[in-house]
């Protein structure tokens, strides 16, 4: 069974998204702020990150840069998930090194789940 | 086109659109400079064809007309930087306020995508939990829109206000027994010291609520385990005095000469929760100040903030 870390502070998105998520086969933990993400990473190997941005205690940004400078972590794929939409904010993420960006307001479920079976399957 | 130089030349006219007091508009400043100049060339002159013999006389007449123009000058350059403020601001409004809008808004679409999936079958019991994920969220976005007009017309100057006489112990209670299932899922306890006597107060009821509402929902939002609110009244003379006190995060000393201003949220705010649009402050004190009152604070950072207002009776 393949394992997603869903890093993201609102309890109703990580219900519903984890929900299906789990119904499509897939094994979700959940973190609720950034410090907890990395910290759950020094255990788990996940196949795949979805990341929020905007998070308590230690920004999305911020997990992305970590994740990339640990060689440990740096090969797992990255779907950031936010609702900050600025081209400035996209640019970052991009360079920061995440795989995909997607405004979470503009995506229904269904398509991020789209995205999420292309990214694994890359 | 005449209409339209004309419209230019007003002054005062253009002066109103920025919002700001009219020392502070590069327009009116300019207009005060040429004045200045006009008046200082010809009183040199005239200055001038009388001491002409007295050379010291000129020079400091001429030095202090360069110092005055010199002085109203940097007023316009730092004006203009406010005017760039003001608007790199809106513009961090706006995208503030879309991401503020957002989520909510992801919340609501994809728990109702779910509720109507053919494919994904959702267990009865778990289809309550949506639905009250979908009411909280349509009621945030309510929240926020709320405040956002009141914002924009505190910023237009248009707040309208209707006063009459009413209890404040009434809305007091009010308050807190709409925010009794929140103080209850955040472990918090609400103390009161009201005295027995009914608070009879003559402003406007509306927008009183909504300050109370906006203290409480931070005094609850900002505590740490084992939560403890005190919520104060006291006559003094023709005043009421409010007070709200609670042992949360407090605001760290070197933030605190920024709280009342628009979008500011302390940093430890910010780490604590992500919520909170940095509104509610700005608000509260607008309001206050707008009712003839006075809002003020103290707080130490890991201890706890006091907020206080004082309102007259009549």
């Amino acid at each position: 069974m393949k394992t997603i870390l869903f890093i993201e502070d609102e309890p109703g998105l990580q219900r519903t998204l984890g929900d299906v998520l789990r119904r499509n086969g897939y094994k979700v933990i959940n973190a609720l702020n950034g410090e907890i993400g990395l910290k759950l990473l020094e255990k788990e190997k996940p196949d795949l990150i979805l990341l929020d941005l905007v998070l308590p205690k230690m920004n999305g940004f911020e997990v992305l840069k970590e994740l990339k400078a640990n060689p440990e972590t740096k090969e797992i794929p990255v779907i950031v998930l936010t609702n900050l939409g600025t081209i400035e904010d996209v640019n970052r993420v991009v360079e920061l090194g995440a795989n995909t960006y997607l405004i979470k307001a503009q995506y229904t479920i269904e398509e991020v789940i789209q995205k999420v079976k292309r990214v694994m399957e890359e | 086109m005449v209409k339209n130089i004309l419209n230019q030349l007003n002054v005062f006219d253009q002066c109103r659109k920025y919002n700001i007091s009219i020392w502070q508009c590069p327009q009116f400043l300019f207009l005060i400079m040429g004045i200045v100049i006009i008046i200082s060339s010809i009183s040199s002159y005239l200055i001038g064809l009388h001491y002409i013999e007295d050379l010291q006389i000129v020079v400091f007449i001429v030095l202090l007309t360069a110092t005055f123009l010199f002085i109203i000058s940097y007023a316009i350059i730092q004006n203009f930087e406010r005017l760039a403020e003001v608007s790199r601001m809106k513009s961090e409004f706006i995208s503030i306020v879309s991401h503020q809008l957002r989520s909510p808004l992801t919340n609501v679409k994809w728990a109702i995508e779910i509720l109507f999936s053919r494919d994904f079958k959702l267990p009865i019991n778990k289809k309550d939990e949506y639905i009250t994920n979908i009411k909280e969220n349509v009621e945030r976005m309510a929240e926020l829109i709320d405040e956002l007009l009141i914002v924009s017309k505190i910023e237009q100057g248009k707040i309208p206000i209707n006063k009459k006489e009413f209890s404040l112990n009434k809305l007091i209670n009010e308050v807190i027994e709409r925010y009794q299932y929140f103080v209850q899922a955040s472990n918090i306890k609400v103390f009161f010291s009201f005295p027995q006597e009914i608070f009879s107060v003559f402003t406007d009821p509306s927008l009183l609520k909504l300050v109370i509402e906006n203290l409480m929902d931070n005094a609850i939002r900002y505590v740490k385990h084992e939560g403890r609110i005190e919520v104060r009244l006291e006559k003094k003379k023709e005043k009421v005095l409010f007070s709200i006190k609670d042992n949360g995060i407090g605001i760290p000393k070197s933030e605190q000469k920024y709280i009342f201003q628009k979008f500011f949220r302390a940093k430890n705010a910010v780490k604590e929760r992500t919520r909170g649009n940095g509104l509610g402050l700005y608000v509260c004190k607008t309001i206050i100040n707008n009712l003839g009152g006075k809002i003020w604070f103290k707080s130490e950072e890991g201890k706890g903030t006091t907020f206080y207002f004082f309102l007259p009776t009549k």
